[in-house]
């Protein structure tokens, strides 16, 4: 068994290893559930910066309301700045729809921005971590920026005046195949913007742990209610075990 | 139980018009089972317990869904943030997919290992490999149901197998879409199948694989016959009625898998983008691939045989053929002793071989194409077809230990 | 024990545990089920409560506002309508609104905040059927009101049901409150 065990590990080891890519800015970040003052900050960010272009459709403003323990006279005045089609103020029980049409962002910016309400879930929050925080100054781009995480990214980067403009410092390396090619190695400001860049750092970073809550906002429920079904499990585990056991006392 | 049942009562009003009692005692308190069932024995009975919560929570889903192509995903989401517990239904619901193969996966194995397909108890394994192919019938048409990117570059892939034809193959991919791509009525008749049709077909092949292995008796880890031993009453010697004696064990197997089972959906139901894929997060695009298409998990190993062959109508014929020769084991296998405990060294390395093959390729399906990768993956497909081979070859004249006459 | 050396006591009990707490476990296990019937979010929000402007009504009309998928009526009354409300009494089956849904500060023979308006859910307490106004249909037995054409059931002006027709209690009054003097909110109890 233990001769078995050993081959397949053997046969199994080439193709364990991962093609490793390499884009910058590379770090990680934990989000903290219980920081509902962190997720906060992230909505009002969210709805400011990102809520233009950007739906969040399938989310409905007093649930995150409720999660995040805003009021709803507070959701009115702090978070909500959308109109229905006759022009009134959207409801809080309403969907976080924006008004822009897909048609007419196409026309305007070649893409269509996608709906943010899962995005945590498809790209993951470092890859939106480090996205946010890749924006640099580059002439060739029609905007005058590209994104270290995202190359030739179509957004432009709205988050430039809190960041501040910074420029990119690239090194050359092998590419393996006998080539050379760029790889981006740091950062550097060039103009500042109005936070410092650990201000700026968490900006993102709770705008993340926005995004993180509204792709599956029920994950502490699912949680907790997942804590007290495995207790309960255990409890009726240790009884059937035990009947079990005095059942087969009949078996020899 | 001769001729009228001995009930009173409400028992005995319905034994007279109905075989409760009878059905009770063939199938439960009278079924004698052999008493040396171990661990790999559990999984029948789970499958059962999971057919059960995929039909309980899918119609709970039906409830809300919609197949529609401009509402599908929208309702997943509404499901999963409008809808009170809705979330959780739809964990078990996807959850449960992926459990249903690992158990299924699981339980044919216990088959192949113990010889539980040899006479007399092919037509059980025919029965089972009809609920595995009617199971990925099911599991591939459901997939599509959320209809993000996965479920739609998917399908659009594995449909397009047919294609590979030759002479009908382009107009019979046209008739199983309905459209010139995956469209809104590729979607309508495979929620119509995936909650009615497919599902019929799995409970009526569930009770035929359930009622042949009831008239034959269960196998078990000796491979030897309980029946050939009876007692004065006409009851095997090695075998204890099945209720209580594996009800009680069962339900220690169940509560244990539910526990695992209650891990996976609770604490992670996306299990790292292989029960949930990342991609299909991502609203059905028709005009732009993902970047890295594969298949649900359960599908992968026979994906892997595909792109591991260079040309699409071979590679198409090998992959059915990779699922056709499981349906003929009890034919390829000449032997005549059961249980891998008895047979010679030989099979035991042939077994190991397709363990590692079957593994293999279902980790290289999952991963994006490379040329190391494709060599491998062509080592593990010649690895999967050389254990039937081996078989074949091996068991004429196979050296085997002596099998014992009774269970110890 | 018995003699062959199974405890049968012991093996009552375990069974009857396992039972009890697995049952425990079934129901529990079926609560999400019966609880995904409930009024999902999206139909909670689409039955919040509703404005409506009731300053553009003529004396004596009518109008008609959505919430939660039923017609709630908001009826301009006018003088005459109002004294025809102390004289119909006798005909009424429950004209104190003992029986009838309306909120405590709308009950009386107004039933309403203000006299003048009258706010309704226009369904009839019989069978569902939406009945009409007919302020000028008056004969011996009735001053006006509402008409159900479904099984002819009668209310006065404030919705209340005549003895002799088929609809068991007076026509249901809505949570509302005034926003100001021309809008009110329907579907919630003013704050106290």
């Amino acid at each position: 068994m233990k001769k078995v065990f050993i081959i397949v590990v053997g046969l199994l080891m080439p193709v364990l290893s991962w093609g490793a890519e390499t884009t910058y800015p590379n770090d990680k970040i934990e989000i903290d559930w219980d920081d509902k003052a962190s997720m906060q900050r992230g909505a009002r960010t969210f709805v400011n910066y990102c809520m233009s272009c950007h739906s969040a459709k399938y989310s409905r403003y007093n649930r995150v309301g409720q999660d995040l323990e805003i009021s709803d006279s507070l959701l009115l005045d702090n978070l909500i700045f959308t109109t229905d089609k006759n022009g009134n103020k959207t409801k809080v029980g309403e969907l976080m729809t924006i008004a822009m049409t897909p048609d007419y962002a196409e026309r305007a910016f070649g893409v269509v921005p996608p709906d943010l309400s899962l995005i945590a879930r498809s790209r993951g929050v470092n890859w939106l971590y480090n996205y946010l925080r890749g924006f640099y100054v580059d002439e060739t781009r029609p905007l005058g920026m590209n994104n270290g995480v995202f190359d030739k990214v179509a957004m432009p980067h709205v988050l430039v005046d809190l960041q501040g403009y910074q420029e990119v410092k690239t090194i050359m390396q092998p590419d393996g195949q006998g080539g050379e090619h760029e790889v981006i190695v740091g950062f550097e400001l060039v103009k500042p913007g109005s936070q410092s860049k650990s201000e700026y750092d968490q900006t993102v970073h709770d705008l993340v742990a926005f995004l993180d809550y509204l792709a599956e906002p029920y994950k502490q429920t699912r949680q907790n209610v997942g804590t007290g079904v495995i207790i309960f499990l255990f409890i009726l585990l240790i009884l059937t075990y035990f009947l079990k056991k005095e059942y087969w006392k009949d078996i020899h | 139980m001769s001729e009228k049942s001995s009930n009173k009562g409400l028992i005995g009003w319905i034994d007279a018009r109905f075989p409760l009692t009878k059905m009770w005692e063939e199938h439960l308190s009278k079924y004698y089972a052999p008493k040396n069932f171990n661990f790999w024995y559990f999984f029948g009975s789970l499958a059962l317990l999971i057919l059960v919560i995929q039909i309980v929570t899918g119609i709970f889903l039906t409830m809300h869904y919609k197949p529609d192509g401009e509402m599908a995903f929208t309702s997943v989401e509404y499901i999963m943030r409008d809808v009170d517990w809705g979330w959780l239904i739809r964990y078990l619901h996807s959850t449960g997919s992926s459990a249903f193969f690992i158990v299924v996966y699981l339980h044919m194995f216990r088959g192949v290992m113990y010889g539980s397909y040899q006479k007399p108890r092919e037509l059980i394994w025919l029965f089972g490999m009809f609920i595995y192919l009617a199971l990925m019938a099911e599991a591939f048409m459901g997939y599509l149901l959320p209809w993000g990117q996965m479920s739609y570059w998917g399908a659009q892939v594995i449909i397009s197998l047919f294609g590979a034809i030759p002479v009908i193959g382009d107009d019979l991919t046209l008739w199983i879409r309905g459209d010139f791509v995956i469209s809104d009525a590729t979607l309508n008749r495979f929620f119509a199948l995936h909650v009615v049709a497919v599902p019929l077909v799995l409970i009526m092949l569930v009770v035929m694989h359930i009622l042949a292995l009831h008239e034959v008796g269960s196998n078990n880890p000796e491979g030897i016959e309980i029946k050939n031993h009876k007692d004065e009453n006409g009851n095997p010697l090695d075998g204890i009625p099945f209720h209580p004696y594996y009800s009680v064990k069962d339900i220690v197997g169940v509560v244990v898998f539910l526990i695992l089972f209650s891990i996976v959906v609770f604490f992670m139901p996306e299990m790292g983008g292989y029960f949930l894929e990342h991609a299909n997060f991502v609203p059905a695009n028709q005009y732009q691939t993902p970047e890295h298409i594969a298949p649900v998990w359960y599908f992968t190993p026979y994906y892997a045989i595909l792109r591991a062959v260079p040309d699409k109508l071979i590679g198409v014929i090998l992959m059915f053929a990779a699922i056709f020769v499981l349906f003929i084991l009890p034919w390829i296998d000449r032997g005549k002793v059961h249980s891998i405990r008895y047979r010679s060294s030989a099979y035991k390395w042939l077994l190991a071989m397709f363990v590692i093959s079957f593994i293999g390729l279902g980790y290289l399906g999952a991963l994006p194409l490379s040329d190391v990768r494709t060599f491998f993956a062509r080592v593990y497909s010649i690895g999967y077809f050389g254990f039937f081979l081996g078989l074949w070859w091996i068991s004429k004249n196979e050296k085997t230990k002596p099998v014992p006459e009774r269970i110890q | 024990m018995s003699p062959d050396g199974t405890d049968n006591n012991r093996r009552r009990f375990l069974t009857a545990a396992t039972v009890v707490v697995g049952a425990i476990g079934t129901v529990a296990a079926a609560i999400p089920f019966v609880k995904s019937w409930n009024p999902s979010a999206r139909t909670r929000s689409a039955g919040a409560p509703v404005e409506a402007d009731i300053s553009k009504i003529e004396p004596g009309g009518i109008i008609t506002i959505k919430w939660r998928g039923k017609p709630v009526w908001v009826v301009r009354r006018d003088d005459k309508a109002l004294s025809t409300l102390s004289e119909v009494a006798d005909n009424l089956r429950d004209p104190e609104s003992e029986d009838s849904i309306q909120p405590e500060y709308a009950l009386g023979e107004t039933r309403s905040i203000k006299p003048e308006y009258f706010i309704v859910v226009g369904i009839c307490t019989h069978l569902g059927c939406s009945p009409s106004y007919r302020p000028n249909m008056i004969t011996a037995d009735f001053q006006g009101g509402f008409f159900c054409p479904c099984h002819g059931s009668k209310f006065d002006f404030s919705g209340r049901v005549y003895t002799g027709v088929p609809a068991p209690t007076n026509l249901t009054v809505p949570p509302h409150y005034y926003i100001n003097d021309g809008l009110v909110l329907i579907g919630e109890d003013g704050v106290a």
